[in-house]
């Protein structure tokens, strides 16, 4: 699925949730089963610090695919991590570079991107980017 | 002594507006008050009949304006008991007033070797200054470390007290912990070893009575935005003899008394430390919140605020798996508190959800959280608008925070 089919598809679970309680019930649930992060990367090069609270992000190349390992110590942050990995996990970095993301703004989460929120997110983003960015830099020059 | 709540909340239309779908409860006048209608009016009338540049003029309107300033620096005079209203100087807020005495106090009277004295629960703003002034001067900082209950450890401060010692500088009340130093006792303790004493007085001005004479304090700091009057004022007092020795700290118009090319010469107490053009507008509001406050009593409001912390108080500790941070025998205000394994940003949102406004995180006091091994915590702070039934759903908000984690 490309990253426009996933967010799609994100957008669709989150439609028939019509109340905020289940929502956030579920984005607590995806927080809560989001596993794969390795405690050696839980280290200060990969804090994403927020006011709020704190995102680890960590990313590794494969085959010209770019894989993330990301946790966050706030439930609901982290299960927005998870939706975001699992929209953005497995791509090239060219299909990270040219990705929109509007799924957070569809399934009425966009205050937790804002800047104002301090939790780390838009930074999480930004960051994930900015692998992508450096991976394509250096396959470019391998 | 008390009020009638229904018709206090009538003046904050804030109030009656909902968010997220529900009625607004407001807990987070900690942070900032909110503004009832006459402080809002009295800005807008400057705006409207009297507004142009104070001091300087000849003119009907600047004379106007000059006369409702100076009107308000008696007022805020009276309203701390100063012992002259030269020794009341509006600054932006408590930040400001701090960084004011940090640089002008500490230009003038500190040297390398000389040591502060502050507490581990200090707000950023009465600790990053001092760090500050300890780069340009090599000041030493210490600090009065903090027991498991939230108050002071007294016996620590007696003993960091020394000739060395060139000032306390201490918060009133404690922005996370709600506990209420015992400032006039460790005033007196600090003026056997001639040590000036600054108080921050943020989150004390509007729930304390402060008389700066009976407390004999120093310097006594406060922001308007807390406590009903509009953001971007606050107070610096201090005793004349201080004020008239120290440097001033920033040099513009107003503060001076005469200006060449080669010098300028400072004007008196309070312009001396008052350059540039002042937010009168904004005074202008917090002569208006001071009359507001009056208008109700700072008694009854304590009364009041008393019996709602209190209630506040008793409903959160009965809650299983909640921790209150802060339960030292002098307290009130507001309340810090962790739903256990519940991150304060998730209680937080969640209860935003339900148009709950809390604080949540480190309120600006790291060092605070650091010796509570806490990532922050969630806040409920009160003001004289609060009612027992916004508790009762706060209480059941945290009840449902806990229902989606279950």
């Amino acid at each position: 699925m490309t990253i426009i089919e996933v967010q799609n598809e994100i957008v669709e679970e989150f439609s028939m949730l019509s109340e905020w309680m289940d929502r956030y019930s579920l984005l607590i649930e995806l927080g809560n089963e989001l596993e794969g992060f390795h405690e050696e990367h839980r280290t200060d090069q990969n804090l994403i610090e927020g006011c709020q609270s704190r995102v680890w992000l960590y990313a590794r190349e494969e085959g010209g695919k770019i894989y993330f390992e990301a946790d966050s110590d706030a439930i609901i942050v982290k299960g927005i991590v998870a939706l975001l990995i699992r929209v953005m996990n497995g791509r090239t970095p060219s299909e990270l570079l040219e990705s929109e993301l509007f799924f957070i703004d569809k399934i009425s989460l966009k205050e937790h991107l804002s800047p104002t929120r301090s939790n780390g997110l838009v930074a999480m983003v930004k960051q994930m980017k900015m692998f992508a960015l450096a991976y394509k830099t250096k396959m470019e020059n391998q | 002594m008390s009020y009638s709540i229904e018709s206090v909340r009538k003046d904050f239309p804030i109030l009656s507006r909902s968010v997220n779908g529900r009625p607004l409860v407001y807990f987070d006048n900690g942070a900032t008050s909110q503004t009832p209608i006459p402080v809002v009016e009295a800005m807008n009338r400057v705006y409207y009949e009297y507004n142009s540049n104070i001091h300087r003029g000849v003119h009907t309107l600047s004379n106007i304006g000059t006369e409702a300033f100076e009107n308000v620096r008696k007022q805020v005079a009276g309203f701390i008991n100063a012992a002259k209203v030269e020794e009341v100087i509006f600054t932006k807020g408590t930040t400001e007033s701090i960084n004011l005495l940090a640089y002008s106090f500490g230009e003038s009277f500190l040297k390398a070797g000389d040591e502060i004295i502050i507490s581990g629960m200090e707000h950023h703003s009465n600790i990053v200054p001092w760090h500050l002034l300890q780069k340009r001067k090599n000041i030493i900082i210490r600090v009065i470390p903090v027991l498991d209950d939230g108050s002071l450890d007294m016996e620590a401060y007696k003993a960091l007290l020394s000739d060395k010692t060139k000032l306390l500088s201490i918060t009133h009340v404690s922005n996370v912990l709600g506990t209420i130093n015992p400032v006039k006792e460790m005033v007196e303790l600090a003026h056997k070893y001639s040590v000036p004493v600054l108080i921050d007085g943020a989150q004390g001005i509007h729930h304390e009575e402060v008389d700066v004479q009976d407390l004999d304090c120093d310097f006594y700091v406060f922001s308007g935005h807390k406590m009903y009057g509009p953001t971007g004022t606050g107070v610096l007092y201090g005793k004349e003899k201080w004020l008239t020795e120290m440097e001033p700290w920033q040099g513009g118009g107003e503060m001076i008394k005469t200006v060449t090319l080669e010098k300028s010469t400072f004007n008196d107490i309070p312009y001396k430390f008052e350059a540039g053009t002042p937010d009168y507008v904004g005074v202008i509001g917090l002569g208006a919140a001071i009359d507001y406050i009056n208008g109700i009593g700072l008694d009854a409001i304590r009364e009041y605020e008393r019996e709602l912390y209190t209630y506040a108080f008793d409903r959160l500790s009965s809650i299983s798996k909640l921790t209150i941070y802060g339960t030292a025998p002098h307290r009130g205000s507001l309340i810090s508190f962790l739903l256990k394994d519940i991150h304060p940003f998730d209680a937080g949102t969640l209860l935003d959800k339900m148009g709950i406004a809390v604080r949540t995180g480190h309120h600006c006091a790291q060092p605070l959280m650091d010796r509570f091994s806490i990532p922050g915590t969630v806040r409920a702070s009160f003001g004289l608008y609060n009612t027992k039934e916004e508790v009762d759903i706060l209480i059941d908000g945290l009840a449902k925070v806990r229902q989606l984690f279950a």
